[in-house]
């Protein structure tokens, strides 16, 4: 890429960058913990509801900060590890931090304002959070954990679909440019 | 060495970051050991969400459960008010039901205990007068009902046909100002006339002032007026007022006292004796004296009941006959039996039995004031006997 190029491309991206106030840069994510502690108690198909993982997904791609991105997401998913029985601090941090990197530096390069790319983003985000973490259980502490392929899948369908309509309430806490 | 840093800044850091949490991991696992502080802050900022939302979330359940709860018990209760509703009705209906035939009973065992012939009717219809005491009967001309019937029921006299149609009849009651009728009172015999007021109470004309009526007494039918058969119940009286040349007494139908719905009309009418009043001195029933006390003596007296003389009579019997002399057949001169002689008193067994429980004490005296006649013991009793009289 040229030099006018790479400053145009930045100069645009500035312009793109969503700015969000920092109450809810920390509500959101704690209500996203809250949520998949809590109501599965009461509704247990919600389980499968990875609210963390697309609250991470969603502030990466829109902050379009890489160093940024891998912190919300070491954030969110310390305090994930950390509310887990039997698990270690850092499993889902090591994730959601790599999710949260890739997430922004995707977000720097295609415009994530269009549901399409945020649906298949966050599928894919999905998937990828699954395997890695699986890829760590296995790895890290040794656990034989199934990988059902198929059903990740269909979840990361589901997620993805959650996913869009859960950015389009969150694109209205962004502040005005 | 800087722009290198610059430009790989974000890997760097992101390998920074990774690497931390990869030293954590192992730290936990090698120790196995949690890092309890990063989970405190972590549950520490999560539990007064959850607290938050846990309240709000059970208030809420609450309510709508309370909501719900009130609406269902606002059903029942409707529910079950319109069931209250319907079993009184029910019972109600069910209570009339066993009155009427407790009624329908009481009028045949009297239609079958009275010599008079009788035919049972029911109260139709009552008089459209507002001072007319008149009532619409059920049997008229067809079922041999003809004008001037007696009317009665078991209690007593109702009034009297003055008008028999084909189907029904019409029947002047006790009470109506028209009504008279010949009556006698129970005690004294005291004769006169019954005629209504047109109010509850009926009077009791022609009574003279000489006369003894009572209140409370009751009045039956005379059979003068050749309507009513002699016999039957009148009324009780309430009230006696003294009066010149008449006494004033007022009379209470018995015959109407429980409402009027099934009647008995006199076909034939057959008189019959008046009741006699129970007198005043009436036996009175004693019931058997308490049982002994352990040691204590008891006489029973199993003899036959008699007087002083009949009791002297049975001892010269029996000396007569422990002396082989029959009385009435020695000659002039002869020598008398020796009346001095002991014998056991007829009757009269004495010893302690106090074991036997059967055995009872006779009591020293009647509790009635007025003391039997030994001929005619007071049920329940024993007569006294008196001690062998020697002479």
């Amino acid at each position: 890429m040229t030099e006018y190029g790479d400053r145009y491309l930045v100069g645009n991206q500035r312009e793109q960058v969503s700015r969000f106030r920092a109450r809810v840069m920390l509500a959101v994510p704690l209500a996203a913990i809250l949520f998949q502690v809590y109501v599965p108690r009461f509704l247990e198909f919600l389980g499968y509801l990875e609210l963390p993982l697309l609250v991470t997904i969603y502030f990466a791609l829109m902050r379009r900060s890489q160093i940024g991105g891998l912190f919300i997401g070491a954030f969110i998913g310390l305090a994930q590890d950390s509310l887990s029985i039997k698990q270690p601090l850092g499993m889902f941090g090591i994730v959601k931090t790599l999710v949260g990197y890739f997430a922004a530096s995707v977000g720097l390069r295609i415009d994530v304002e269009h549901s399409v790319i945020r649906l298949l983003l966050t599928f894919f985000f999905y998937f990828f959070h699954q395997f890695l973490y699986w890829v760590l259980a296995r790895g890290l502490l040794g656990r034989q954990i199934p990988f059902e392929i198929q059903l990740t899948l269909v979840l990361g369908v589901l997620n993805a679909v959650v996913g869009v309509t859960l950015f389009h309430f969150l694109d209205k806490l962004r502040e005005p440019a | 060495m800087e722009t290198l840093l610059n430009r790989y800044r974000n890997i760097t850091v992101l390998l920074l970051v990774i690497f931390a949490q990869l030293v954590l991991i192992a730290v936990q696992v090698r120790n196995d050991q949690d890092v309890r502080m990063v989970r405190v802050w972590s549950i520490t900022a999560i539990t007064p969400l959850a607290r938050v939302l846990e309240t709000v979330r059970g208030g809420t359940s609450g309510f709508f459960q309370n909501y719900i709860l009130m609406r269902d018990a606002r059903a029942d209760n409707r529910r079950l008010q319109a069931d209250l509703d319907r079993l009184k009705m029910e019972n109600q209906f069910l209570r009339t039901e066993i009155s009427t035939a407790d009624r329908a009973k009481a009028l045949v065992a009297f239609q079958q205990r009275t010599q008079s012939r009788t035919i049972a009717a029911r109260v139709i219809a009552a008089g459209a007068g507002v001072s007319s005491k008149v009532v619409f009967v059920d049997r008229g001309s067809g079922s041999g009902v003809e004008k001037g019937m007696a009317v009665v029921t078991p209690d007593g006299i109702v009034g009297k046909v003055i008008a028999a149609y084909p189907t029904a009849s019409e029947v002047m009651l006790v009470t109506d100002p028209e009504f008279a009728a010949g009556v006698v009172s129970q005690k004294n015999r005291v004769v006169g006339t019954l005629k209504g007021q047109g109010q509850s109470t009926c009077k009791v004309d022609y009574v003279p002032s000489e006369e003894k009526v009572e209140v409370g007494e009751m009045f039956y039918t005379s059979g003068d007026d050749r309507i009513f058969p002699k016999g039957f119940p009148v009324g009780v009286v309430r009230v006696v007022r003294a009066s010149s040349p008449y006494q004033e007494v007022l009379v209470e139908p018995s015959g109407l006292e429980r409402g009027l719905e099934a009647v008995l009309i006199v076909l034939e009418g057959v008189h019959q004796a008046i009741p006699e009043v129970p007198p005043a001195n009436a036996p009175v029933y004693l019931g058997t004296p308490p049982p002994p006390s352990p040691g204590e003596q008891v006489v029973q007296r199993t003899g036959p009941v008699g007087t002083d003389a009949d009791r002297l009579l049975e001892k010269y019997r029996q000396i007569g006959a422990t002396e082989n002399h029959k009385f009435g057949e020695g000659a002039p001169g002869t020598k008398p039996p020796d009346f001095n002689i002991k014998v056991p008193p007829p009757g009269e067994t004495q010893g302690t039995d106090a074991a036997n429980p059967s055995t009872v004490q006779a009591p020293a005296k009647p509790a009635s004031p007025v003391a039997p006649s030994p001929s005619h013991p007071l049920p329940g009793s024993v007569p006294p006997t008196q001690p062998p009289h020697h002479q």
